[in-house]
């Protein structure tokens, strides 16, 4: 094997070894570019644990699309540790609660492990059910006996946290 | 939980990147073929004879890992796959190199080392099939502890002293085993569990002095139990790599748990400690420490020191390296040219460019796993990820470090890319353990019910 050749080869390796790390990053690139960084209202201290909730993008199976005009699109934390938490309203149900797989998963001593959930009817009226919690469910002032529509801008109430649903 | 996060990372676009994965996997496959066809060609001037059915056969492996993952984790991260079947086959081509050189032990390690790759890819496909879930993992926190304390202490009473350090369980029959790569994945389950338990009281109940949390003296007990512990490894198997290992493990997943600097502070404080006490009364560790401050002293046997033949090799490969199958890897003495010391080769053959390559896709491959814990929902998983691609980045750091001279030498294979069946193995493993963290993780949230009966259904099992 000549010298040229073996030479040639030997640079071609390192260049392709650099190309796959290369395109490697380019794969990852959406890390950086393709996220949505929201910032929370309080910050109290640095966190390196961010809680990421994913944005629900899912085809919208025929009912739960059945948006109206002027219904909410985005259910808010306004109050408590998770302040600043947005969750897209996409037709799915959303549970509440201390319990890891929580679509909104509570730090919150006065919250149940699974303490409510927020679901839309058929109309695609949005309806917050409270899961016989043991400190229940707050609509504006009045505690939770049954499934309750929740109107535009009334504060849910689950122990110290504050949630809304937002257009 | 504790922790008050101030921004939601929330990725957009599609979920399941499979066939980026796919094509990434090609790529990785074309990079081995190459650096075996070059490797062949510098040796023996002609193409290597196994060549076409090494390419298929790790295309194959390859492929079957990829359809597995399609199947059964179809939202997993895209990049862990591939770049873990770039350094696992560059291994190989490096270990099958080394076997050109007939002095250097264990002879013909290429086919073995071939067979616990497949091995390690079953185990891989294993884990991604039956455990569906991680959180189950969580079930089995305590369990997991007696069960990691089991593999690090069985070398000490079935294991045979072999160069120096006791790592290794001899089973008759089938070889020798290393108990403690797997250990390593067993105990960042234990810890995962018990930091979610505890991980309040050890962030919350603190004193504030000098700018720093002071932790509560019994809430000390938990880190100075897992220091003892790392150090009588240290002091009975004389294995120093995986006493550094175990211990900073612990520390990183405590500060990642309780957010508090202190921890990390305590953890270097001590196992400074605990090293220049080990390194002055333990003649192996001492030795190690030795070798590493003087590294161009004559050895005990009269000839150079190990460290000082890696620097050489570094050396003689200078930026560009002399080009696979031409270096002199051959002077390397010594037991481990194949394992411990494969970097040195990387770095004599592909030189500091290539080597940087390599360092880049193991830096890669950790960011993966950190950007799973970030990911990841629950907090079990977060720690579990944080705490399995933290082991593999200081694995990574301890064996490289070693032999570029920036920490004294331990006993440690590099992942993937080393000789040593356990270490291929297990990480295999532990890299299907983080791909499924990174399934659920990324997996977006199921479609809502679609009539009341099953919701009503859901309410009584919630």
């Amino acid at each position: 094997m000549s010298e040229l050749t073996l030479t040639v080869m030997r640079l071609g390796f390192l260049a392709v070894l650099w190309l796959f790390v290369i395109v490697a990053v380019q794969v990852i690139r959406s890390d950086l570019f393709g996220t949505r960084v929201t910032q929370r209202a309080t910050a109290r201290r640095g966190a390196p644990e961010q809680r990421a909730q994913p944005q629900r993008r899912q085809q919208q199976s025929g009912r739960g699309n059945r948006q109206r005009r002027g219904a909410p699109t985005k259910l808010v934390v306004t109050e408590g540790s998770l302040t600043g938490t947005t969750v897209a309203l996409q037709g799915q149900t959303i549970t509440l609660g201390r319990a890891h797989d929580s679509t909104i998963v509570l730090d919150d001593d006065y919250a149940s492990g699974r303490h409510a959930r927020i679901y839309p009817d058929q109309d695609g009226q949005w309806i917050v059910e409270d899961l016989g919690s043991t400190n229940g469910t707050y609509l504006d002032r009045s505690r939770l006996t049954t499934a309750m529509p929740i109107p535009p801008g009334a504060p849910v109430r689950i122990g110290k946290t504050v949630i809304e649903l937002r257009k | 939980m504790s922790s008050t996060a101030n921004t939601t990372v929330a990725s957009v676009g599609t979920p399941s990147r499979r066939n980026t994965e796919l094509v990434m996997l090609g790529f990785a496959v074309l990079v081995t073929v190459l650096a075996y066809a070059n490797t062949g060609l510098a040796l023996d001037g002609t193409l290597p004879a196994g060549m076409v059915a090494y390419g298929l056969g790790l295309a194959g492996i390859a492929g079957a890992a990829h359809l597995v993952v399609r199947r059964w984790a179809p939202y997993a991260d895209p990049l862990m796959l591939p770049l873990c079947t770039l350094l696992n086959g560059l291994g190989l081509v490096l270990i099958w190199r080394l076997d050109h050189e007939p002095r250097l032990q264990p002879a013909n390690a290429a086919p073995s080392q071939l067979m616990w790759s497949a091995l390690g890819v079953a185990l891989f496909l294993g884990v991604l099939i039956f455990l569906r879930d991680h959180r189950v993992l969580q079930r089995y926190t305590y369990i997991s502890m007696v069960v990691a304390f089991v593999l690090l202490l069985l070398p000490l009473f079935f294991g045979a002293d072999t160069n120096g350090a006791r790592i290794w369980v001899r089973i008759p029959g089938v070889g020798t085993l290393q108990p403690g790569e797997f250990a390593k994945i067993v105990i960042a389950v234990f810890f995962a569990g018990y930091l979610m338990v505890k991980r309040d009281a050890l962030a919350l109940a603190s004193r504030r002095f000098l700018g720093m949390y002071l932790p509560r003296g019994r809430d000390l007990g938990p880190i100075l139990v897992v220091w003892a512990v790392s150090l009588m490894i240290l002091v009975l198997e004389t294995d120093l790599g995986m006493s550094l290992l175990f211990f900073g493990m612990f520390v990183v997943m405590l500060y990642v748990a309780t957010e508090r600097t202190s921890w990390i502070v305590f953890g270097l404080l001590l196992s400074v400690g605990g090293a220049v006490f080990v390194a002055s009364f333990n003649y192996h560790v001492g030795q190690r420490v030795h070798n590493w401050l003087n590294p161009l002293e004559l050895g005990s046997n009269g000839g150079v020191t190990e460290t000082a033949q890696a620097m050489y090799a570094f050396g003689s490969g200078g930026l560009l390296g002399s080009g696979l199958g031409e270096g002199y890897s051959r002077l390397i003495g010594g037991i481990a040219t194949k394992s411990d010391y494969i970097l040195a080769t990387v770095g004599e053959e592909l030189g500091l460019v290539g080597l940087m390559a390599v360092l880049l896709v193991y830096a890669l491959l950790i960011q993966r796993g950190l950007r799973t814990a970030l990911a990841a929902r629950d907090p079990f998983g977060k720690l579990l990820a944080v705490g399995l691609s933290g082991v593999f980045a200081l694995q990574v750091f301890v064996v490289a470090g070693g032999v570029t001279g920036l920490i004294p030498l331990t006993g440690m294979t590099m992942p993937f890319m080393a000789q040593g069946g356990s270490s291929v193995i297990a990480n295999w493993a532990l890299i299907a353990i983080l791909l499924r963290i990174s399934d659920t993780a990324r997996r977006p949230a199921p479609v809502p019910a679609s009539s009341t009966d099953a919701e009503q259904t859901q309410v009584v099992r919630a």
